[in-house]
């Protein structure tokens, strides 16, 4: 690199000053606050009993079986949406990237759900479930109230995750797909290899690091799983998430130095996680310093 | 190579195609068809409405909730619009043009808030807001807003700056214009289809929060679509107004849609740019 002239230094700063103030002020600021406040006993009901207890609101929220249940209930929604999501959205990138027949047409309707709020989204599925007013059970032929049981309830909160994000998921594969040299596939095919083998020892080989991204982005969404669960059974049935937790700890029950813990141990899980991904699989983000993706 | 593939082969991918889209409407059709139904065969379990009404869409009108929210939605996501892409158009060019110590700090700490779970500064928001006076009014929500999209448009617009010929910005310095000048007169037009879509990526992620709404809002005063809706109350506390919800549903999805339609190319590429190739 060549040595910085003061000039342009100063410049580069100044123009990155506004967005970095604005994202100091917003987030780092409050997670700060939020460390703070999580030493505190603070609830704002009764605001004069504010106190300092140390570390007693982690060993409350650690020792209450709500956080590992909640843990639990996040992992199962991250891990189940992913991984349809992955494969869902492999297959959707290969029809995009094959298909010619509608092709616009194909792409347009894939960003629907994208386009669609969480919300609408899963009041969408919400009433499609709904024994009442949904299409579903006749279409499957039973009789069943999907959302007041827990494991009919994670499947319904599933579908809506898998539906709205498989599209995003997608879109970052077809790129990674069209980076895969078409020469490769092809001495591939003539030197005797299936469509099945090429898939999976040309093109997936070279996706490594699209799919890695692609993963790491999905599962740190997942994880803040909230409007989906909040609207479809507000935590109810033993479906809590760790974000409606923390939601109910600071703003239904205005308890500011629980609802802090729980915060700082979620921004603690989604930096484990990051760190995974980044160290442990080798994710890497540098990809425009040292060439194109995925080679 | 499409060509040489065979009939077999082509309907498999024409299915495909097929199959998708229809996995991608479905559920869009299902809350269309619930919206126009009366409200007596709201409960008839079909897909598709057997009569055809528009009660709930003048019902939502008629109420005052459903506008106010609409109104918000569209202030508060466009305000936060256009400050997002405006600082994120100065950081980006900084970042692409600029040879200063910072750069890769200013892009890690882009990517770091771009992961942030912003349950957790709900608390301590809600906390300030409330001792600064912002809860409850269109600035406190604009900005946490604009704050988590600054990521994605810092990276889309860093993504899209690295493609324009920036000669042309050397030659017009060249012929006298200042920095300023030539990125006001050059550089801003080449950049526009890219400031373009950041712009809608960033509209498309402040009209589909929720968390932040339903924190730091409590009334018509800045509550947003996503809010409203999901705390929509109906004539009876104990039923859900499933044609209202429907109808409101429908009218802040259509237009959203429709943009994302017209310009999905940009979106792809913009969505693409920001996270993949960033």
């Amino acid at each position: 690199m060549k040595p910085a002239d003061p000039t342009e230094e100063r410049l580069g700063w100044l123009l990155c000053s506004p967005a970095v103030l604005a994202m100091l002020v917003v987030t780092a600021y409050p997670i700060l606050y939020a460390v703070w406040l999580s030493l505190f006993r603070y609830d704002l009901r009764f605001p004069q009993e504010r106190a300092f207890v140390g570390l007693a609101n982690y060993a409350g929220v650690l020792t209450s079986p709500v956080w590992w249940e909640s843990l639990a209930n996040t992992a199962v929604i991250t891990l189940g949406s992913v991984s349809l999501e992955l494969v869902l959205g492999m297959g959707l990138a290969l029809v995009m990237h094959r298909v010619l027949f509608l092709r616009r047409s194909v792409r347009a309707a894939v960003l629907v759900p994208y386009a669609v709020i969480t919300v609408v989204a899963a009041l969408a599925w919400k009433f499609a479930f709904d024994p009442v007013t949904g299409f579903v059970n006749p279409w499957l032929g039973v009789e069943h109230a999907w959302l007041t049981e827990r494991w009919s309830a994670f499947v319904v909160i599933i579908l809506t995750e898998v539906w709205k994000t498989t599209p995003f998921m997608a879109l970052l594969l077809l790129a990674g797909l069209t980076l895969v040299p078409q020469d490769l596939l092809d001495a591939a095919r003539v030197d005797g290899a299936n469509a099945v083998q090429r898939f999976f020892r040309v093109t997936l080989p070279l996706m490594t690091n699209t799919l890695l991204v692609a993963l790491l982005f999905r599962t740190l969404d997942a994880f803040r799983i909230f409007d989906t669960v909040y609207v479809q059974t507000r935590g109810a049935q033993g479906t809590e998430t760790v974000s409606i937790v923390g939601y109910h700890a600071l703003v239904t029950r205005l308890n500011l130095g629980l609802g802090s813990a729980v915060s700082v141990l979620i921004f603690a899980c989604v930096v484990a996680i990051a760190v995974l991904f980044v160290r442990g699989f080798g994710a890497s983000f540098s990809a425009q310093e040292s060439g194109e993706d995925g080679q | 190579m499409m060509a040489r593939a065979s009939l077999l082969d082509r309907l498999f991918w024409r299915l495909g195609s097929l199959l998708v889209m229809a996995y991608a409407l479905l559920p869009m059709a299902w809350i269309l068809s619930l919206s126009l139904k009366p409200a007596a065969d709201l409960g008839d379990q079909r897909f598709l409405p057997q009569r055809i009404s528009l009660e709930h869409y003048r019902a939502i009108f008629a109420d005052d909730q459903f506008p106010a929210a609409l109104w918000n939605s569209i202030g508060i996501a466009s305000i936060a619009t256009l400050l997002a892409v405006l600082l994120a158009m100065f950081a980006a060019y900084a970042i692409v043009r600029l040879r200063f110590r910072g750069r890769q700090l200013v892009l890690a700490a882009a990517l770091s808030i771009a992961m942030f779970p912003p349950v957790a500064v709900i608390g301590p928001l809600f906390e300030l807001w409330r001792n600064l006076g912002l809860y409850d009014t269109w600035p406190g929500l604009i900005l946490p807003y604009m704050t988590f999209t600054l990521p994605l448009a810092i990276w889309t617009l860093s993504a899209f700056f690295r493609e324009i010929p920036w000669d042309l910005d050397q030659a017009a310095r060249v012929d006298g214009a200042t920095r300023l000048q030539a990125f006001r007169h050059v550089i801003v037009p080449l950049a526009a289809p890219g400031v373009f879509t950041a712009a809608i990526l960033v509209f498309i992620f402040a009209w589909n929060d929720f968390l932040f709404a339903a924190a730091l809002t409590s009334t018509n005063n800045a509550r947003t679509v996503p809010a409203a809706i999901a705390f929509f109350t109906g004539s009876s506390r104990f039923e859900l107004p499933t044609g209202s919800i429907a109808a409101a549903s429908v009218v802040v999805t259509l237009p959203v849609t429709l943009l994302v339609v017209v310009f999905q190319r940009r979106i792809v590429a913009g969505l693409t740019a920001g996270a993949v190739k960033g």
